[in-house]
């Protein structure tokens, strides 16, 4: 029944699992040049020209092309087995699938001929190629293709079964795509009136202030796009594989509408320390913020005592000694599990962030590298890596190659994650040491800073070696001959209770209605007060 | 909809918790004045163009005109950001100067992060960041561009040095 949409989800695993591979080789290259060892002036005969342009790639091929191939890869295949019904019209998701390669070409090229060596946030009046642009935007529409064709499966199952509450997983990953729909029109508009006809030399200059606001109303969002769906594995999917429940499945699916609601009115606190909006915004955005944390808290709560019933489910007793119960031995479950220890802390140091003047301590040092390596490069990547170690064997109906690999892959990451990510957030809030930065060049860096950057430099070391586990076991798994003993099914997990949950978690319309209303709030008056005030006196500068 | 009480009781603290950081964040901001960059009032708007032309504005004046002091241990200083480096790149101040800080940027987006103190501004081109600060303990503070400007990025810093 779901040939076309395993295969297609595949396709799209097996293309992020490659961008992430080529933009991780970035990572240890360049922790060794923050503690002093330079390999980029070798790598010029390699093509890469700078360590600016392979931490644009870094960062493009693993924030943007890994984490939205990979989502969209993993809702492919979850949405069908969640229904129980096929794709109504693969075609769209097919093609969904070659504009996104369409658009990654388009991109990928200018990055390669370093010709838009301006980051993954590409802030203006630094100019890319047109093409970088114009392929970003191609990529976003793809993602949005493959979104609407989702939203017809779900319409189509709605009226095959009314007045059925849609199934926890298909419900999640809807709700999802819906928040990164809403999410990318800031980009889009951002892309499309000003960057791109400023690039292409339609328009003669261009308002940075306005393009930085247009972008972090995508850039907040965005980071809810990647979380999503690891909470959905954690709430939906881990409490089967530990042989517990899901606690609370209604307050499971309050906490995503609640994500759908709050992640857009926020993205002003990545802007705090900027010059060219009115402190009421920012404060009125960093209220809002705050009011996004709770959720996160939520899913703690509701997540641990999904594993708790797992823990004494299988014999753990005690206040702790349920823990020591749960299914260590499954590689899927301790990924996700050290994913989720690693996401407490990275939690806590983006409320740091989050704390309107306490970003002055933090704002562009490397406790913000230190921070979302722990959330996006742990609750988001190793989580996706605990769902690869059933999900790839599912698609190609083998065998996890070599599950004690597989363990030892989560614990280095694990290890070398706390390693790195400590001393980034170490060096940044004593030091003020910069991120994006070549510290290994900077005549500021102080002696002091050493022994921080050789503890980020073994700590990224580390992540390498588990990278490079993790692909191993890829290649392994879906290259060797023997076939899965029995079908492997995707786990889902059952509610703990089966009490009716209110109608108002099954229905659209007040969520969607508060989401626009608080939009409009947070935004409406700042972004007409810049739209108003804007200037478009930035020339575009290549500055590489 | 059912709440295990609990959950019910985590819920209330977890909102309760967030109230409170609010409360102690509001009270570091107003009340102790630990504030975030603003543009000065009236609107302050350069043109990136012309702002470093010489009589256009402040950022025009020759670099020993840039710090000026207005007052018994008051000083400003207008700060022009450009790839890679600031202007003024060394200013010198006697302990306990009330410094205020006007950057702005004649190209790209900069950061300004002074060392040792909470400024931390971004700098970008047509606004005017903002900042004040007391030095009271005599040294040496370097104020750092914490922006990704371009390829000659990790250089661009400045000193500013407290006389005893």
């Amino acid at each position: 029944m779901f040939k076309t949409s395993n295969k297609l989800a595949a396709w799209n695993i097996g293309l992020g699992m490659a961008a992430l591979f080529i933009g991780g080789l970035f990572g240890p290259l360049q922790k060794l040049e923050h503690a002093g060892i330079n390999l980029y002036t070798s790598l010029q005969n390699l093509g890469i020209a700078s360590y600016y342009q392979g931490l644009t790639l870094h960062a493009v091929l693993n924030a943007i092309v890994w984490t939205t191939f990979f989502i969209i890869g993993f809702f492919t295949f979850v949405i069908p087995h969640s229904l129980k019904r096929e794709l109504t019209n693969p075609k769209l998701n097919i093609a969904a699938f070659y504009i996104m390669v369409v658009g990654l070409v388009m991109t990928a090229v200018p990055i390669l001929l370093n010709l838009a060596t301006v980051l993954f946030t590409f802030y203006t009046p630094l100019m890319a190629s047109p093409f970088f642009y114009i392929g970003l935007t191609i990529f976003v529409v793809g993602s949005w293709v493959a979104g609407w064709g989702f939203f017809a499966t779900y319409i189509t199952w709605r009226k095959e079964h009314p007045g059925q509450p849609v199934p926890f997983l298909a419900f999640g990953a809807v709700i999802t795509m819906a928040l990164w729909q809403i999410a990318t029109l800031g980009v889009a508009v951002e892309l499309l009136v000003f960057v791109i006809p400023w690039s292409l030399g339609w328009i003669e200059g261009t308002d940075p202030q306005m393009n930085r606001t247009l972008l972090w109303f995508f850039g907040h969002p965005l980071v809810y796009f990647w979380l999503l769906p690891a909470y959905l594995s954690w709430y939906g999917m881990v409490p089967k594989q530990v042989g517990g429940k899901l606690f609370s499945e209604p307050m499971a699916r309050l906490v995503f509408w609640l994500f759908l609601v709050l992640s857009v009115p926020v993205g002003i606190h990545h802007q705090f320390l900027d010059p060219g909006i009115p402190q009421r915004w920012k404060l009125l955005q960093f209220g809002f913020t705050f009011a996004l944390f709770v959720p996160s808290l939520l899913t703690a709560f509701n997540v641990i005592a999904s594993l708790e019933i797992g823990g004494r489910n299988r014999g753990g007793t005690g206040l702790l000694g349920w823990i020591r119960a749960l299914p260590w031995d499954d590689p899927s479950f301790t990924a996700q599990n050290l994913a989720m220890i690693l996401f407490a802390f990275g939690g806590i140091s983006g409320l740091a962030n989050a704390s309107y003047n306490m970003n002055l301590a933090l704002h562009n040092t490397t406790w913000i590298p230190g921070h979302f390596h722990l959330t996006v490069g742990s609750a988001v990547t190793l989580t996706f890596f605990g769902i690869a170690y059933w999900l790839v064997p599912k698609l190609a109906n083998k065998p996890l190659w070599n599950r004690k690999l597989a363990l030892a892959q989560a614990w280095t990451w694990f290890i070398g994650m706390i390693l790195m990510s400590n001393g980034l957030h170490a060096l940044g809030l004593i030091f003020q040491a910069p991120r994006r930065s070549m510290l290994g060049a900077a005549p500021y860096a102080s002696g002091e800073w050493q022994p921080l950057l050789i503890e980020s430099l073994v700590g990224g070391l580390i992540l390498g070696v588990s990278g490079l586990l993790f692909y191993a076991n890829m290649i392994g798994t879906v290259t060797q001959k023997k076939q899965a003993p029995a079908p492997i099914e995707m786990p889902v997990a059952e509610p703990y209770r089966n009490d009716p949950s209110p109608a108002w978690l099954h229905t659209w319309r007040p969520w969607l209605i508060t989401a626009a209303v608080l939009i409009l709030v947070s935004y409406g008056p700042v972004l007409t007060y810049l739209f108003a005030n804007m200037e478009l006196t930035s020339p575009g500068f290549k500055l590489w | 909809m059912h709440i295990d009480r609990r959950e019910r009781n985590f819920i209330i603290a977890s909102i309760v918790l967030m109230f409170v950081f609010a409360v102690f964040i509001l009270v570091s901001s107003f009340v102790m004045k630990i504030q975030v960059p603003q543009a000065p009032v009236p609107l302050g708007r350069v043109n990136p163009n012309t702002v470093a032309t010489p009589g256009v504005s402040p950022w025009g004046d020759p670099v020993e005109e840039r710090l000026r002091q207005v007052g018994p241990n008051q000083y400003e200083v207008y700060i022009l950001g450009q790839a890679w480096s600031y202007q003024p790149a060394q200013i010198t101040i006697p302990k306990g100067a009330t410094v205020t800080f006007y950057v702005t940027s004649k190209d790209v987006i900069h950061g300004f992060d002074l060392q040792g103190t909470n400024i931390n501004m971004m700098i970008i081109p047509g606004q005017i960041s903002t900042l004040t600060a007391t030095f009271d303990t005599p040294g040496e503070y370097k104020f750092i561009c914490n922006e990704y400007c371009g390829i000659g990025h990790q250089t661009m810093f400045g000193t500013l040095v407290v006389e005893p």
